[in-house]
């Protein structure tokens, strides 16, 4: 009986085994490609007449992604306001409202939801934007040419992310406090010179500096992601043509959320 | 013979389990049209993908100038792949751009040109192309035809070394296809590039290619002048090449050679050896037709000379065909060299007056009233003995030719 059992336990442990083996390494592969296709980008991000087309997508990931950011600030501070207010009358400690809206703000909520928030509004739109230009040739259009794909369609994407991640984030931070004041003060009655008394005196510089490392990290993961994806969509194994644009623009936008929310522990336990 | 521009030396590519390309051997010279062609699904598009490095061989060497691609610097390669442009099949326009902007963009992107020169280049190769009116309309609103003219004159607009054609004819009507054919030979001459071209475009493909390649089964099948392909009678190329080649030649509608060759064969089977047969050659000097009044106006002479001479001839039992880019040979059978040369005469007063006379618009608005140009008809009539082949007729008739129509374009209209 025992080598018997041996052999079913070694047939039902290899496959298993070699299921996560493979699955690991894939996505060590994936991070690994995704390293140096950011590093590449990154790189020619400083080269010559980049400038113009850095400018174009400020506009386009920062600019056109405001009044989301706006909105989603808005009601996420207003939200904070009408629970925290609840919460903290229970503890006798209204007056401490401004402090936990803004510092909630600051360190988590506003470079999280920001992120999650340009993610789903810029980001399918990257990768469904290099997506259709590969699956035209257009981007071996641009080879030919004597352009570099990566320097002309990705870096000023990059650059882009990099200085409107923590700007939009900022107008997160800013919109969201102001909701806070509108449910804690004008409609729940907090006294406003307490309330912002008590954002000016909790916040303090780290707070700020921590929310924007976050909001810079996630700017690279999003553009990084969202870029490679959309670059690649023709190499992958489970759809081609307009089908592999939208499993990538698909891809692209769970893995940044998921990378979000991964990234965002792991600076936040670096920080603390 | 002298280096090549570029050769593959055992190069092979496989995607998957297929092998695409198996052990290609080929050159390419300088300053010549080399023309591959093959069955849809030979790597004919791969085989062009290697030579601007998008896709990479598997196996075996490309040698750039005598030098290996893969031994290359970054820099020497990017220097190389600098002087090739490239025309895609699907034309690979830039969608969000506008005409002038996609054409403009490889001189904004690579050089270091003002605007004004810029401009002044792009606005030069819209014109030759004749996409003047869809200078500022987007790829998705131009039809099929503009678009491959748009994805030309880019890749035309760096006067690039060395282009290599996508199939730039296919979705055009006979006249843009010549016109597009006559304007790859006219720059070729012009700014002396290397052309390596995929079309289908028989015959006229074959009259402006120097070199031909044709893709069998993933290799080589043979390479070398149309000629020489005609000549070596390979069983598989040569029913190829007859299944690309129509009844008809799409252009002038007059038949095709191998058409023209069997009516010919058939001809002479079935004829006695006393009747007379009698032939002439007709040709236009198409080049400088085209240097002085466009590849429009050049293809219209030969396309109203195709039609004149069916449509004069045919009802008495000639045939004509096409035998070079600007040569029509026509069989008189049961003719005598004398009614041969009437019925000549007799064609070339009806051809000035009547057939000739469309090409004066299409004169007028490239060169103006006041200055002319003088377009020359020539004619040779040689009688055909049953021994004589085809290129033998040609060589005679060539011997004896002479003007029999001047049409003068500009100032004037029909002279002589």
């Amino acid at each position: 009986m025992a080598p018997l059992a041996k052999i079913h336990i070694s047939n039902a442990i290899v496959p298993l085994f070699s299921f996560v083996g493979a699955g690991t390494l894939r996505l060590l592969g994936n991070f690994g490609a995704i390293a140096v296709f950011f590093s590449l980008a990154f790189v020619n991000i400083f080269r010559r007449k980049q400038l113009r087309e850095i400018v174009k997508q400020v506009f386009y990931i920062g600019a056109r992604s405001s009044l989301i950011v706006l909105l989603v600030g808005l009601f996420t501070g207003m939200v904070l306001g009408l629970q925290l207010f609840y919460t903290l009358v229970k503890f006798g400690s209204v007056g401490a409202l401004g402090s936990a809206i803004s510092l909630t703000l600051v360190r988590e909520m506003g470079p999280v939801l920001a992120a999650i928030m340009i993610t789903a509004r810029a980001g399918s739109g990257i990768a469904a934007e290099i997506g259709i230009l590969r699956i035209s040739e257009q981007v071996d259009a641009l080879y030919s040419m004597g352009v570099d794909p990566v320097r002309y369609l990705v870096s000023p994407r990059i650059a882009a992310a990099i200085i409107s991640f923590p700007l939009l984030t900022a107008f997160f931070d800013l919109i969201g406090i102001i909701g806070g004041y509108l449910t804690g003060v004008l409609l729940l009655g907090t006294n406003g010179g307490t309330y912002f008394y008590r954002v000016q005196s909790s916040l303090s510089m780290v707070d700020i500096q921590g929310g924007f490392i976050k909001s810079l990290v996630f700017a690279i993961i999003v553009s990084g992601v969202c870029c490679y994806q959309g670059y690649f969509c023709h190499m992958r194994s489970d759809g081609y043509g307009a089908k592999a644009v939208g499993m990538a623009t698909v891809s692209a936008v769970v893995i940044s959320c998921v990378m979000i929310l991964v990234a965002d522990y792991v600076v936040t336990s670096f920080i603390m | 013979m002298a280096t090549p521009l570029i050769e593959f030396d055992n190069v092979t590519k496989r995607f998957g389990e297929k092998t695409v390309l198996d052990k290609i051997n080929l050159k390419i010279y300088e300053n010549q049209i080399t023309t591959i062609i093959g069955k849809s699904g030979t790597g004919k598009s791969v085989l062009l993908k290697h030579i601007i490095g998008l896709i990479k061989q598997d196996e075996g060497t490309i040698l750039f100038q005598g030098k290996p691609v893969d031994t290359m610097k970054k820099s020497e390669w990017k220097a190389c792949r600098s002087q090739i442009a490239f025309l895609f099949q699907n034309n690979a326009l830039l969608d969000s751009m506008t005409v002038f902007d996609n054409v403009a963009f490889p001189l904004r992107q690579t050089t270091s040109l003002s605007r004004d020169e810029i401009k002044k280049r792009v606005l030069q190769r819209i014109e030759d192309l004749e996409l003047t009116e869809a200078i500022h309309k987007f790829p998705s609103e131009l039809s099929g035809g503009m678009q491959k003219r748009v994805a030309l004159a880019r890749a035309l607009v760096t006067d690039p070394k060395i282009v290599l054609f996508d199939e730039p004819t296919t979705g055009q009507d006979p006249i843009r296809k010549n016109m597009i054919l006559s304007m790859i030979t006219h720059y070729r001459r012009k700014f002396g590039f290397t052309a390596v071209m995929i079309s289908h475009d028989i015959p006229d493909v074959f009259f402006i290619s120097d070199r031909i390649i044709i893709l069998w089964e993933g290799a080589v099948g043979f390479e070398g002048t149309y000629e020489e392909a005609v000549k070596k009678k390979l069983p598989l190329i040569d029913e190829f090449l007859r299944s690309l080649e129509g009844f008809e030649d799409e252009l002038t509608s007059l038949l095709s050679r191998e058409a023209f060759r069997m009516h010919y064969s058939a001809m002479l089977g079935g004829s006695s050896t006393a009747a007379a047969v009698s032939a002439a050659l007709f040709s236009i000097r198409l080049n400088l037709v085209n240097e002085a009044l466009g590849s429009q106006a050049a293809l219209e002479v030969l396309r109203a000379l195709g039609k004149y001479t069916n449509k004069r001839f045919r009802p008495i039992g000639g045939f004509s065909a096409r035998h070079s880019r600007d040569e029509i040979l026509t069989i008189f059978p049961h003719t005598s060299i004398d009614e041969a040369r009437q019925l000549v005469a007799g064609f070339a007063q009806e051809l000035k007056c009547e057939a000739l006379d469309r090409v004066q618009g299409i004169a007028i608005a490239r060169i103006g009233k006041e200055t002319s140009f003088d377009i020359h008809i020539r004619a040779g009539v040689t009688s055909v003995s049953s021994t004589d082949a085809i290129n033998q007729i040609m060589d005679k008739a060539r011997v004896d030719q002479e003007i029999i129509v001047t049409h003068r374009c500009g100032s004037g209209g029909n002279e002589q």
